[in-house]
């Protein structure tokens, strides 16, 4: 931090974004191809998600090794903020269209199917409640209700949101620690959050017949909680890298912003889950 | 129909008039069409008079605003030794152009909200037809009012010559089929949509109608024709490959020349296909022939080979060929391939037409098995 | 350069290629792993113009089979497939790449800053560009083909297509990876990298207008994302968020689509009303009239366009009260828009002007821009749309706003900034020959479009009936003559690269900014030490 006030680190040419580049042409090309059902797929997929780690862990190791090395001065720290920040404002929205999709589809298409002209000529036999599969759907199947597995999940991710603001507090006042326990902590309420929702899936898919093909309602109830569940692995996984970096005696009291990121991000992940629990559970 | 013009040699004429008689409906250019279609409706002239108004409107502004510019342009320029000013704000002027703009658009938004209320307005029709978009033809249903119960399909009748370029284009060139949609003059009738596949859209302009037909979905609109005539319109939204060759026509006609038509139709329906018919092969292949041409030939090709990639082939086919696969065959023609343009056939085609078809695709091209489906095998797979 | 010498104490610590500091790496290598926004800002230049050429070569191939009725060059398949490949890689490959790399190339000069904040992160938002336009050209050869639904990609069509659908929804997918990471780094450095005394009011109009569209991309981007994922898990995983059976809705996607696609517009629309503010005041030597309610105007168009986007959907059965709404809504669009044009009008007034080619683009741009403004609104009327809707005056309209619209913006940057880029003055005679070619076949493409969508001529169709011929005819030829002035302009741009007049570090000379104080051409670091920003109109 021996930085003049007014000197933006700006990095060295660099090798990584191309192998990000790499890897996701390789990912693309290979779930095309195995959605398709070629062969080949897979292998390419599973090639490109090879080179993206080696990607991220090459790249991250760059920005790791140069914040230790004292280059990101205040200027960086405030573009850390704005960066991070404006990515969540991106996840935000990206979640919003979903969102939107079960709102639309629980207030406005499954009423309207069962009203007014569709009723009148396609669908006599319709009635429009949620939960809902649609006209078309055969079979039963029954809804995911909240107070069981669900509330428990809510409680899981609600305190591990505590015991990652404890471990915060216990590094600002460089208790390493608590600091240390409460991340691992908070690794462990959202594993352990992860294993309850693998749980509810297999609930659902082996005695609720609830799928993945089950209209609107499973649609919506999949692709949300899905999507959502997909931001809980990278964010633990975000977590165990910061541990690690604890654990290696990394950060400062002052200088910590890698911490802070990614705790914002699982304040997220945490937002959009009791949105979750009252709109796709509860009500 | 405006005739189009031959020559090139109006040309320059048409250009240098051209903002002019885009914006107002001048006749002095008859030969082009550069306006809208003489509308008849009530709904179509009001909002062809909307347009000109708008149009004109903005012609307006456009004449103030750049004419100001011209002037600046030609008197302050740097060559002619024109010192910049300094100025760089004014907040009256600031407010002025804000609040007279908006002005203006109230002014538009109140006949343009009276027109629109007045669209969408279908209560009352005297006749309801339901209009269901296929890929690629139109299914019209009359199901209420004069003439209820009288159902067919309406495919464009343009020759595949003159689309290939092999024969010379008729006048009416793309916009010809083989039912037209007929309705009497001076009756609402309401048009419902829907559609069996994709999305598509029922719009006829001189009607000033364009709806669209969504797949699982019933959508409504209206329209009441003082003048008899032929009039035309188009699918108006990408529905694949042939949406360019999804013609619609309608023809007006007076109360009584409809009923006429009502009443031939009934007899036609009547005289229709005996379900409990044996057909020889013979027989079930020259019908299922015209099936094929009406139906499946956009897709799997009169020769049966299909287009590689996209539409597979029948022609060799192990479904169209193997007896063990005749239920098979029988069963993607009745309820098509969910997810894909294979779409299901059931509801649009009779047994008669669903069995001489199979029977067509079973014997036709290379595919010679001799065998004959019927219209009670058909059925009973239903 | 003391300042090298202080990053120079930490190479240890820094990363093993920090010694590689006083120059970029040589050939290629230079170009992928480059963190110099000048390099980046190049290649997506060079990238744009790439695309422009493949997706204008596209366009011709429509044009020449609407040349005459019948089908003549293509089969209708493949004309739909050009269709949806032409505007995806125009509007994604084209148009917002171009103006990407004027951002890179100048927000960092503009306001003093020495590169972009995230300098890395920019080299792969670019270089995902690339990845991203294989994906769309390599459908084209798959089994099957291209996706032929248009750009717009409604299902259910959009579920019948075959695998080229699934790589136009991954390449999506990635080209909205690259425009959120370019959204985020451009708006970081926008905020928190400027000069001091460089407040937010001060900032050249061309910065505001990329603070604002930075964040129009990253809240609509990751939309389309969703809308696309959607589609994908549609097609494969049987969901059913677009069918009916399910409960779903094939408008859905139109309503979310849409709510991308309307700000998208605006995303086209606004850095080229940035250019613009840049270049009228220059060459009218007078400051930009009504700054302050420039940046209200963009802010509002920019909000206002998260509320109309169903003006798309006029005709697909939303209720009445919902056509009111956004009939109204849309129409308020005008009074902002129209505040930008009265105020680019006013700063003309009495200036001092001269008609170099960026002015002339940036004239033929307001001209045009502000026509197609106009068609907009006459289309914004649901009683006039329903007569319009997917008719060829909507093809009219959306030409005008993002040809003579964005493109001749990106134009008039290209040249305005050419010599900053190159050193050299560019051929000033050859660069009003490409105006006037542009302009005059540009009206002949695309005007007499508002005649055959008023007679009702559909869109997206690559057979007409006879009454169109002319029309098309008259519209097919001066697309041809547009596309091949457009290889006037690689050349005029090649030969300023080889040499010509010298440029001076201030160009032009009503030029004002910091920009304009640096050499021409910009070295390859500028501003390592923040230069203090004392106001426009003192240097
Ligand atoms: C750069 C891109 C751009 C821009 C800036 C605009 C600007 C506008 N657009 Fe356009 N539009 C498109 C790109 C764009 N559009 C595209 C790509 C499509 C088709 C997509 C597809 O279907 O494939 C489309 C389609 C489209 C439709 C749907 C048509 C249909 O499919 O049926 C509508 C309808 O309302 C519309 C309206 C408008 C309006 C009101 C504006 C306004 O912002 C215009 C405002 C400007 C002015 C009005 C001129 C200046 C103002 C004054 C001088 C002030 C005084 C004026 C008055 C008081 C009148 N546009
Ligand atoms: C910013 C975006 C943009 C740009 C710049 C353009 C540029 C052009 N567009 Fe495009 N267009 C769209 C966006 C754009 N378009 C969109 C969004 C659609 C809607 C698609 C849909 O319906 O889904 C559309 C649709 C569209 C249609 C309607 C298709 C249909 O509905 O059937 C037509 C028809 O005339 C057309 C024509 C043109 C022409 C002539 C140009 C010209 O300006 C192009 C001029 C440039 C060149 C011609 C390049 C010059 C180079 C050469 C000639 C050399 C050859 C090069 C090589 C061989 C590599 N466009
Ligand atoms: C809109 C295009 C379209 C039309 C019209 C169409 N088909 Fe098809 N057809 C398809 C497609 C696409 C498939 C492939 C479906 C799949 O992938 O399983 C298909 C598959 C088939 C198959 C199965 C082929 C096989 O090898 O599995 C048969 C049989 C068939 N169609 C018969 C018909 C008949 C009979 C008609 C007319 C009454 C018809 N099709 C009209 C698009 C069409
Ligand atoms: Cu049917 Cu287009
Ligand atoms: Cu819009």
């Amino acid at each position: 931090m021996s930085q003049p006030a007014s000197h933006y680190f700006v990095p060295q040419p660099s090798h990584w974004p191309i192998f990000g580049s790499a890897a996701l042409l390789l990912m693309a090309n290979g779930a095309v191809l195995w959605m398709n059902h070629i062969g080949a797929g897979p292998y390419l997929l599973a090639a490109g998600f090879c080179v993206l780690l080696t990607m991220l862990f090459g790249w991250f190791a760059n920005v790791i090794r140069e914040s230790e090395g004292g280059a990101y001065g205040k200027n960086v720290d405030t573009s850390f903020r704005w960066g991070m920040s404006w990515f969540i404002f991106s996840e935000v929205m990206f979640f919003a269209a979903f969102f939107g999709a079960l709102f639309y589809i629980r207030v406005l298409s499954v009423p309207d199917l069962a009203h007014g002209l569709n009723a009148e000529y396609l669908y006599q036999s319709f009635t429009s409640a949620w939960p809902s599969a649609g006209p078309g759907f055969k079979g039963e199947f029954e809804h995911m209700g909240a107070w069981g597995l669900p509330a428990i999940n809510t409680a899981l991710l609600l305190s591990s949101g505590v015991t990652l603001t404890w471990a915060h507090h216990a590094l600002i006042k460089n208790n390493r620690l608590h600091l240390n326990i409460g991340l691992a902590l908070t690794i462990l309420l959202g594993l352990i959050f992860l294993g309850l929702q693998a749980e509810e899936y297999s609930h659902a898919y082996s005695e609720l017949n609830l799928k993945l093909t089950t209209g609107g309602y499973g649609s919506t109830f999949f692709m949300l909680t899905g999507f959502h569940g997909f931001h809980v692995c990278l964010g633990a996984t975000m977590l165990i890298v910061i541990l690690i970096r604890c654990l290696k005696g990394h950060f400062t009291p002052e200088h910590h912003f890698g911490f802070e990121g990614v705790a914002w991000y699982w304040h997220f992940v945490d937002v959009v889950w009791l949105l979750l629990f009252v709109l796709v559970y509860w009500l | 129909m405006k005739v189009s013009m031959k020559k090139f040699a109006s040309l320059a004429g048409v250009a240098a008039s051209g903002i002019g008689s885009l914006f107002g409906s001048t006749n002095a250019w008859a030969d082009f069409q550069l306006n809208m279609h003489e509308p008849v409706t009530e709904a179509g002239r009001r909002a062809y008079e909307l347009h000109n108004d708008i149009s004109l409107i903005c012609l307006a502004i456009f004449i103030v605003v750049f004419g100001i510019l011209a002037y600046s342009l030609i008197k302050h320029r740097k060559s002619k030794g024109h010192k910049a000013a300094d100025f760089h704000e004014h907040l009256g002027i600031e407010i002025a152009w804000t609040v007279i703009p908006s002005i203006i658009l109230v002014l538009i938004a109140i006949p343009a909200t009276k027109t629109l209320v007045h669209m969408r307005d279908t209560s009352e029709p005297a006749i309801t037809i339901k209009a269901t978009g296929y890929q690629w033809k139109w299914g019209y249903d009359y199901l209420k009012g004069e003439g209820e119960g009288i159902k067919f399909l309406s495919v464009q009748a343009t020759p595949k010559e003159q689309i290939h370029n092999q024969a010379d284009k008729a006048h009416n060139y793309m916009m010809t089929v083989d039912n037209p949609l007929v309705v009497p003059v001076n009756a609402k009738v309401r048009i419902l949509t829907t559609a069996n596949d994709v999305i598509h859209a029922w719009a006829v302009p001189a009607f000033a109608v364009k709806q669209d037909a969504v797949p699982g979905f019933i959508r409504d609109t209206w329209f009441k024709a003082d003048k008899e005539g032929t009039y035309n319109g188009q699918c108006s939204e990408l529905c694949g490959k042939d949406h360019g060759y999804m013609p619609i026509v309608v023809k007006v006609v007076s109360a009584a020349e409809y009923s006429n038509w009502v009443g031939e139709q009934k007899k036609k329906a009547a005289a229709g296909d005996d379900p409990a018919k044996t057909w020889t092969l013979d027989e079930a292949m020259a019908r299922g022939e015209k099936v094929y041409n009406a139906n499946c030939a956009s897709c799997h090709q009169a020769n049966g080979q299909g287009i590689p990639g996209t539409f597979p082939p029948l022609d060799g086919a192990k479904i169209a060929k193997a007896a063990a696969q005749k239920g098979n065959h029988i069963g993607t023609v009745l309820h098509g391939r969910p997810g894909t343009a294979m779409a299901a056939f059931g509801a649009q085609l009779s047994d008669t037409e669903i069995a001489t078809v199979i029977t067509y695709e079973r014997n036709a091209w290379s595919n010679k098995t001799g065998e004959v489906i019927q219209p009670a095998d058909v059925k009973a797979a239903r | 350069m003391a300042h090298e010498h202080a990053l120079g104490g930490h190479e240890g610590q820094v990363g093993h290629d920090a010694h590689e500091h006083h120059g970029p790496p040589s050939g290629i290598m230079r170009w992928i792993t480059t963190t110099n926004h000048k390099d980046i800002g190049s290649m997506y230049l060079w990238f744009s113009f790439i695309m422009f050429l493949v997706g204008g070569a596209m366009a011709m191939v429509i044009r020449a089979e609407l040349f005459q009725p019948g089908l003549q060059i293509v089969s209708p398949e493949f004309f739909n497939q050009m269709i949806t490949l032409h505007a995806l890689i125009m509007v994604f490959g084209a148009i917002m790449p171009a103006f990407v790399g004027f951002s890179n190339w100048m927000i960092p000069l503009m306001i003093g800053a020495s590169d972009m904040a995230f300098a890395r992160m920019n080299n792969w938002s670019f270089w995902i560009l690339p990845v991203a336009s294989f994906l769309l050209i390599l459908s084209m050869f798959v089994p099957g083909g291209a996706a032929g639904t248009g750009w717009t990609m409604y299902p259910p069509l959009s579920i019948q297509m075959g695998m080229g659908m699934d790589l136009a929804i991954f390449g999506i997918h990635l080209l909205g990876m690259s425009s959120i990471m370019g959204g985020i780094n451009i708006i970081t450095t926008i905020l928190n990298m400027r000069a001091p005394g460089m407040t937010l009011m001060k900032m050249p109009m061309f910065c505001w207008t990329w603070l604002i569209t930075a964040f129009l991309l990253i809240a609509s981007m990751p939309v389309l994302a969703g809308a696309v994922t959607m589609l994908l898990t549609d097609r494969h995983f049987g969901t059913s968020f677009f069918n009916a059976a399910g409960g779903g809705d094939p408008v859905l996607f139109q309503h979310i689509f849409w709510f991308f696609g309307h700000p998208e517009v605006y995303i086209i629309a606004l850095p080229a009303f940035g250019v613009i503010s840049q270049v009228i005041p220059t060459f009218s030597r007078k400051p930009i009239f009504g700054y302050a309610s420039m940046v209200y105007a963009i802010a509002a168009i920019a909000i206002i366009s998260f509320f109309v986007w169903a003006h798309h959907m006029y005709v697909t059965g939303i209720p009445l009260t919902g056509q009111l709404y956004f009939m109204y809504a849309t129409m308020i669009i005008a009074v902002p828009t129209g505040v930008k044009v009265f105020n680019w009008v006013a700063t003309m007034w009495k200036g001092s002007l001269s008609f170099e080619t960026p002015m002339l683009f940036a004239l033929g741009f307001l001209f045009m821009f502000t026509l197609g403004g106009f068609s907009g609104l006459v289309l914004s009327l649901t009683a006039v749309d329903v007569m319009l809707q997917e008719t060829y005056y909507v093809i009219a309209h959306f030409h005008y706003v993002m040809v003579a619209g964005a493109l001749f913006s990106a134009y008039a940057g290209a040249y305005y900034w050419l010599p900053k880029w190159t050193g050299y003055m560019y051929d000033e005679t050859l660069g009003k020959i490409h105006f006037w070619l542009s302009l005059i076949f540009f009206n002949m493409t695309f005007f007499v479009q508002h005649f055959l969508g008023l007679a009702g001529m559909p869109r997206r169709v690559p057979d007409y009936a006879l009454q169109f011929t002319e029309f098309n005819q008259i519209s097919t030829i001066g697309a041809f003559g547009l596309g091949i002035s457009q290889l006037l302009f690689l050349y005029i741009v090649l030969k300023a690269r080889k040499g010509g007049k010298k440029a001076t570090a201030e160009v032009w000379d009503g030029a004002q900014g910091l920009e304009w104080t640096v050499p021409s051409p910009a070295p390859y670091h500028t501003f390592e030490t923040p230069p203090v920003f004392e106001g426009h109109g003192k240097h």
